[in-house]
């Protein structure tokens, strides 16, 4: 009745192609992002920001950066805990080397070199696809790991290992660091956020997303129409090493301050990344996010519930979680193999024709 | 009317003089790889304040009370548990995690929250003059490998010379800990130190061993926690290890870590921080905890080295309590009167007798410029027949002269770093 193309008028070839061409669409995207701008960093606070919402942007981020490689281009990846580690030292390296450098520059830089490190591990996917490909970067991941425990440059020499971000101010108010406010952290993330998200969305609706898209479907055929299967594939992995390699920059710096690379980007963050996508949706940008929450905010839900909701032995908690979130993933996938963003497609067709269904 | 003034009366009655808790978080880890240590430590630290709660109700007068929150020994789930807790009035927090402790050290700075990392975190926090909220009583990792290495020197007649030392560590913050002093110490003996990583969790460590089978050390030094010990203990057997050569820190040396290998384990030795032993504060809180089925766990664990530090913990964080609530005259103690207490604790022969605890630490005091203590430590021995841990010396001071500077240096690195001050001056 409300959500309905009906009556929406476009007079020019850019509103028809816009990103959401149905009306109620358009001002729920400018409500969500007005509430998230102007309305939660007033009533953030230190336990949302940092339990909640600065690991549901970092990693929208990220999985964003996995959904171009492997939801638009194809390509299986299980070394995105190492390139989330090439983020954060390089971040860390740029923090420390050059201390004036602003912490934004520092984070897309970050991200840059990530990219050509990404850029890197992609070579050989122009030989190898499938299974063969997700191991030779499941190398990537443990050979990062590797050196950034072994070769002390990458963590200053700290007899620990750790590296530990100083603190960095945007404007005069600290992001980094241990005097930061809640507010300032969210905002410092939902801007990279909002921005690489809408980069992502643009990025694979034109030139270089079909190419990447044409490279997943058939790779044979989409060179036989001419596109260059290395270059979509190198700018594949570039672009998605760039968005995880800022997930990390930011991880490392605003989330977590102090990091340990065997911990923080192990295997499993590889692997809860892929997670994220093939719940949330392959080949789509709000899968990643709505992917991200699930996995991000469903423990912490369900921590919540158990231990502080029903005062549950806290281990036995903990193991309840794991069943209950794993139970889930597979319900889920059962019921939608094309992962929450097909559900809320399904939704959103269904609410089209309500309340007159044929 | 009459019946609502009553009423609002025996309300301000009943809620009497209003003596708020205190807040003791317990970021404890009984799931994961990391499990086997983190329960009893956890029971331990759990049950002590039970006992205090019962016996003596509570610290001062004020009622302890303990909020539980799962880590599974990760940081970002240490960091969630921080933020859930800190808000409660937490006056101390022991997170059992030398990565969580990296993690909390600026946050608890900034939020004016104590700190205390018993034998684990970062060792240069013994330095109060850079770290105003964070304690490492009674011990460090640079002891501790310093008092690894006297425990040698005095077996091989006060010299190592050209022995061949080999350190099996976690490959993480914890175990790449102590390498700076071992390296020093190295130097000043002449020993020989090689250095061997165990990836998390540690399940896997076929090539470490046959490395050392290959190498033939002297000794074996090894920096493990949770599920690596036990596979070290077992694959030392295996390679038929002389076990009295191989020496675990504090955090291997617990009961559970040389029972799965059996008799091959018989003469595991291992560093302890604690004495371990029949305590009377056991009968205590069998008496008053246990059997009035407050226990924490399911009290299996009563006596164990692991429960007997958790125990310990819970103690000094009680007696810094009361040494807080001497200071400021206040039952109702805020974080930073907590500080205070911690910075003003003293440890005696007789306070740990009178508590039931007679010998479980060194005597100790702690100051404005140092919050380390005074870092002894003693060496225990494996009896599996007997499947108990025999004390083999008595409490080992470590060499200060050769830890003092390598904490000056890497504090004051890290002053640099934050832009901090020096205090106590």
């Amino acid at each position: 009745m409300f959500y309905r193309e009906a009556g929406d008028f476009k007079t020019s070839y850019v509103a028809d192609n816009q990103t959401f061409p149905i009306a109620f669409d358009r001002y729920r995207y400018y409500a969500v992002l007005a509430v998230a701008f102007l309305v939660v960093p007033f009533i953030v606070n230190d336990y949302w920001a940092n339990a909640v919402l600065l690991p549901f942007l970092i990693w929208a981020i990220a999985a964003i950066g996995l959904n171009i490689l492997t939801g638009y281009c194809g390509q299986v990846s299980l070394g995105t805990g190492g390139f989330m580690a090439v983020g954060a030292y390089a971040c860390y390296k740029f923090m420390t080397a050059f201390p004036d450098l602003n912490i934004a520059f520092c984070v897309l830089l970050g991200g840059a070199v990530t990219a050509l490190v990404g850029v890197l591990f992609g070579l050989p996917s122009l030989r190898i696809k499938g299974f063969y490909l997700a191991v030779a970067t499941l190398a990537a991941q443990f050979f990062l790991v590797w050196l950034f425990n072994r070769v002390p440059w990458f963590y200053n020499y700290s007899a620990s290992g750790q590296i530990s971000a100083p603190e960095r101010t945007v404007f005069g108010v600290p992001v980094t660091g241990p005097n930061t406010s809640a507010w300032a952290t969210y905002l410092f993330c939902l801007v990279f956020l909002v921005v690489l998200a809408w980069l992502a969305r643009n990025l694979t609706r034109g030139t270089v997303g079909r190419t990447w898209m044409s490279i997943r479907d058939m790779d044979i055929a989409a060179e036989i129409i001419g596109v260059n299967p290395l270059r979509a594939k190198l700018t594949a992995f570039a672009a998605s090493s760039f968005f995880v390699g800022i997930a990390g920059a930011l991880f490392f710096s605003v989330y977590l301050g102090a990091v340990e690379v065997g911990e923080a980007f192990g295997i499993n963050k590889s692997f809860l990344v892929l997670f994220m996508i093939i719940i949330g949706g392959l080949g789509s940008i709000f899968g990643s996010l709505a992917g991200a929450a699930f996995m991000v905010l469903l423990p912490v839900l369900l921590k919540n519930v158990l231990v502080g909701g029903f005062g549950w032995d806290t281990a036995l908690a903990a193991h309840l979680e794991l069943v209950i979130v794993g139970a889930l993933i597979i319900g889920f996938l059962i019921a939608e193999p094309h992962g929450l963003a097909r559900l809320w497609e399904l939704a959103k067709e269904k609410l089209r024709l309500w309340p007159f269904p044929h | 009317m009459k019946k609502l003034t009553a009423l609002a009366l025996m309300g301000a009655l009943a809620s009497g003089p209003a003596l708020a808790d205190l807040v003791f978080p317990d970021l404890s880890y009984r799931t994961g790889p990391y499990a086997a240590g983190g329960i009893p430590f956890s029971d331990g630290y759990q049950d002590y304040f039970a006992l205090v709660n019962a016996r003596d109700g509570g610290i001062g007068g004020a009622q302890a009370r303990v909020i539980e929150c799962e880590t599974g020994y990760n940081t970002e789930k240490g960091v969630e548990c921080y933020e859930a807790t800190k808000g409660e009035g937490a006056l101390v927090y022991q997170p059992l995690s030398t990565g969580i402790t990296y993690q909390l050290i600026p946050k608890v700075t900034a939020d004016g929250i104590p700190l205390h990392t018993m034998g684990y975190g970062r060792t240069s926090a013994a330095n109060g003059k850079v770290f105003s909220h964070v304690f490492n009583y009674p011990a460090n990792y640079w002891d501790a490998a310093s008092v690894a290495i006297r425990y040698l020197l005095s077996e091989n007649g006060d010299s190592l010379d050209g022995k061949k030392i080999v350190l099996l560590y976690h490959n993480s913050a914890y175990g790449k800990e102590p390498i700076r002093t071992l390296e020093e110490l190295s130097k000043k003996y002449g020993f020989d130190l090689t250095t061997i990583a165990v990836d998390h969790p540690g399940q896997e460590q076929k090539s470490q061993w046959l490395q050392i089978r290959r190498e033939r050390p002297d000794y074996v030094v090894m920096w493990g926690w949770g599920v690596m010990n036990q596979v070290a203990v077992q694959e030392a057997a295996n390679i038929r290890f002389p076990m009295e050569n191989f020496i675990g820190n504090w955090w291997a040396g617990a009961e559970h870590d040389v029972t799965p290998a059996g008799e091959a384990a018989n003469g595991y030795k291992a560093l302890n921080m604690n004495k371990v032993g029949d305590l009377p504060v056991f009968a205590d809180i069998k008496t008053h905890v246990h059997d009035a089925g407050m226990a924490a766990g399911d009290g299996s664990n009563l006596g164990s080295v692991l429960y007997t530090r958790g125990m310990y913990a819970a103690m000094l964080a009680v007696e810094a309590a009361k040494t807080a609530q001497e200071l400021h005259g206040t039952a109702d103690i805020t974080a930073a009167q907590m500080r205070d207490g911690m910075e003003a604790l003293e440890m005696t022969a007789a306070k740990m007798e009178a508590l039931g605890m007679a010998g479980i630490g060194p005597e100790f005091s702690v100051s404005c410029e140092n919050h380390g203590g005074s870092g002894m430590g003693i060496v225990q021995q494996w009896d599996a027949s007997a499947k108990v841990w025999v004390p083999l010396t008595d409490f080992i001071a470590p060499e200060d002269d050769v830890t003092g500077p390598l904490v000056i240096e890497d504090s004051e690195a890290f002053a640099a770093e934050n832009n901090i001050a020096a205090r106590c001056e």
